[in-house]
């Protein structure tokens, strides 16, 4: 076994998910939590590090009860528990922490127990993007995706197809929010956000939460539930601000995320038997294909088009729905863990047969931030 | 009571050069003085090489559309359909605005057309530079 390997014991959703008007956004986290220790059998005085995003480790160690020799309140958007995963191993690896608990909830839909969002007016942000009328995600993650159309000649079909995809794969999920086959004129012909995007290549927007336990392998094998092994991870942010991406085709924070986590793991793209690619738009999975290097620049969409991501196809991904069929809370990354520690664990909803591998790719913000995280399920 | 206007920008300290200069009908971003490089949004450094030593500038105004999004929600100050674009100016910096004097569709919104900056008074200490179809 490879010296000081990590391994994650513990991993739930919460109990309910979708609409949660009845729980604040602090008990979906601590919902997500006990169902992880339920799952592995501790108790929050066995938990010796805490990191959690939307809340502060202090607000949910106190909760909780826990008392942390470990804290991680890295918040940078939905890809903060990919990043949490990579701290939390580095952690345990160096003997900060023994049994490290990531948590997340969200009240995206009910906004029960929830600040106010708001840009401040005198942020980079507030000062050179909000004064020309963006609103939230939706008008704003989407920019970059007309000079990729334009610098690849890919289509509105093309990317409609991503939806109508996860939608298959939603399909096979009980605990999806739609369910429902859809056509690539379904997609078409659902309501204008911000063309080129419509309704249904936007991410839902639901209430949940889910939480994982991680320690050491050495320790995991007191545990009952299947140790998933982390073997590479990656983290990097690139700006604050969409408009000013470095390359609209691609993201930077992507491309070095991605491949620290491949080069640590010891694995190309060839040995990926399952793959989440954090899909809060229906663009994100093309330019996470390309940037993690799974295809040559421009060939993701036709990729995904001609089915090869789809049930059956050589390349599962996003086996749980996505964020544009399954659930979205606002910060998605910890559903795409939870899929795939699932598939590791082999008791996904649409298992991937035989599957050994599985990349795990966020991000934050409007390609703010990204997080990568490679599991297997064989000793490594 | 008016309707509510779209957000203003509150400048800081660091960015109260490219405020300025949108109020005197300038469109001012900043070059290193050290490695030549131009920069925005606006900072007392460098972000190429750190270098201290940066130079406010007079931009031409010329940019090409780069990048949009027609937005069909109801935001304060728009009328939608209307589109948030990303400009490239001449210089090299690419920064958010939007289209005036043109259309607000796909087929009038054309990427790598040429455009020219405009301002707008908002109010009297911001101004905004907002750019349309270059008329030369």
């Amino acid at each position: 076994m490879r010296r000081n390997a990590v391994t994650v014991v513990g991993a739930a959703e919460t109990t309910k998910l979708g609409v949660i008007p009845d729980m604040a956004q602090i008990q979906l986290h601590a919902d997500a939590a006990l169902n992880a220790m339920a799952d592995c059998g501790l108790r929050p005085k066995d938990i010796d590090g805490i990191a959690t995003a939307g809340e502060t480790p202090v607000q949910l160690a106190h909760y909780l009860g826990i008392t942390p020799t470990w804290v991680d309140g890295t918040s940078v958007g939905g890809c903060s528990f990919m990043i949490h995963v990579r701290h939390a191993a580095a952690a345990i690896e160096s003997g900060l922490a023994k049994t490290i608990l990531i948590t997340h909830g969200e009240s995206g839909r009910s906004r029960v127990g929830v600040g106010a969002r708001s840009v401040a007016a005198s942020s980079l942000n507030g000062q050179f993007e909000q004064p020309y009328g963006p609103m939230g995600p939706p008008s704003m993650f989407t920019i970059p995706v007309l000079r990729y159309m334009k610098t690849y000649g890919v289509t509105e079909e093309q990317i409609a197809q991503v939806c109508v995809v996860q939608r298959e794969w939603a399909a096979k999920n009980p605990r999806a929010t739609f369910k429902t086959p859809i056509t690539t004129d379904d997609v078409l012909n659902s309501r204008m956000i911000a063309w080129p995007f419509r309704l249904l290549m936007c991410c839902l927007v639901t209430d949940g939460g889910g939480a994982l336990i991680l320690t050491s392998a050495e320790r995991a094998k007191d545990f009952r539930t299947k140790p998933v092994y982390i073997l590479g991870t990656g983290e990097s942010v690139e700006t604050p601000m969409v408009s000013q991406m470095e390359d609209f085709t691609s993201s930077r924070a992507f491309r070095v995320a991605g491949p620290t986590a491949f080069q640590q793991a010891g694995i190309s793209v060839n040995d990926v038997d399952h793959l989440m690619i954090y899909d809060a738009f229906a663009h994100l999975p093309i330019y996470g294909l390309e940037d993690l290097g799974f295809l040559p620049r421009g060939e993701a969409a036709a990729f995904i088009a001609a089915r090869n991501t789809a049930p059956g196809g050589m390349l599962p991904l996003n086996t749980n729905g996505g964020g544009l069929s399954f659930m979205h809370s606002g910060m998605y990354g910890m559903y795409a863990l939870q899929e795939s520690v699932r598939q590791m664990r082999h008791t996904a909803a649409a298992q991937v047969p035989n599957a050994k591998i599985s990349v795990c790719h966020g991000v934050g913000g409007m390609f703010a931030a990204s997080g990568t995280i490679i599991f297997t399920n064989e000793e490594p | 009571m008016a309707e509510p206007g779209r957000a203003l920008p509150v400048p800081t300290p660091e960015t109260q050069g490219f405020w300025d200069g949108t109020n005197a009908g300038e469109l001012r971003l900043q070059r290193c003085d050290s490695c030549g490089k131009n920069y925005f949004p606006p900072r007392p450094f460098c972000p190429g090489c750190a270098s201290r030593k940066v130079s406010w500038f007079k931009a031409s105004g010329k940019a090409v559309l780069w990048s949009y999004v027609i937005h069909h929600r109801p935001v304060p100050g728009f009328k939608p359909p209307y589109a948030i674009a990303v400009v490239q100016l001449a210089e090299g910096p690419r920064m958010m605005s939007n289209i005036v004097e043109c259309e607000q569709t796909p087929e009038a919104l054309q990427l790598d057309m040429e455009l020219e900056v405009v301002f707008e008074k908002q109010n009297d200490t911001i101004t905004l530079p907002l750019f349309r179809p270059a008329k030369d």
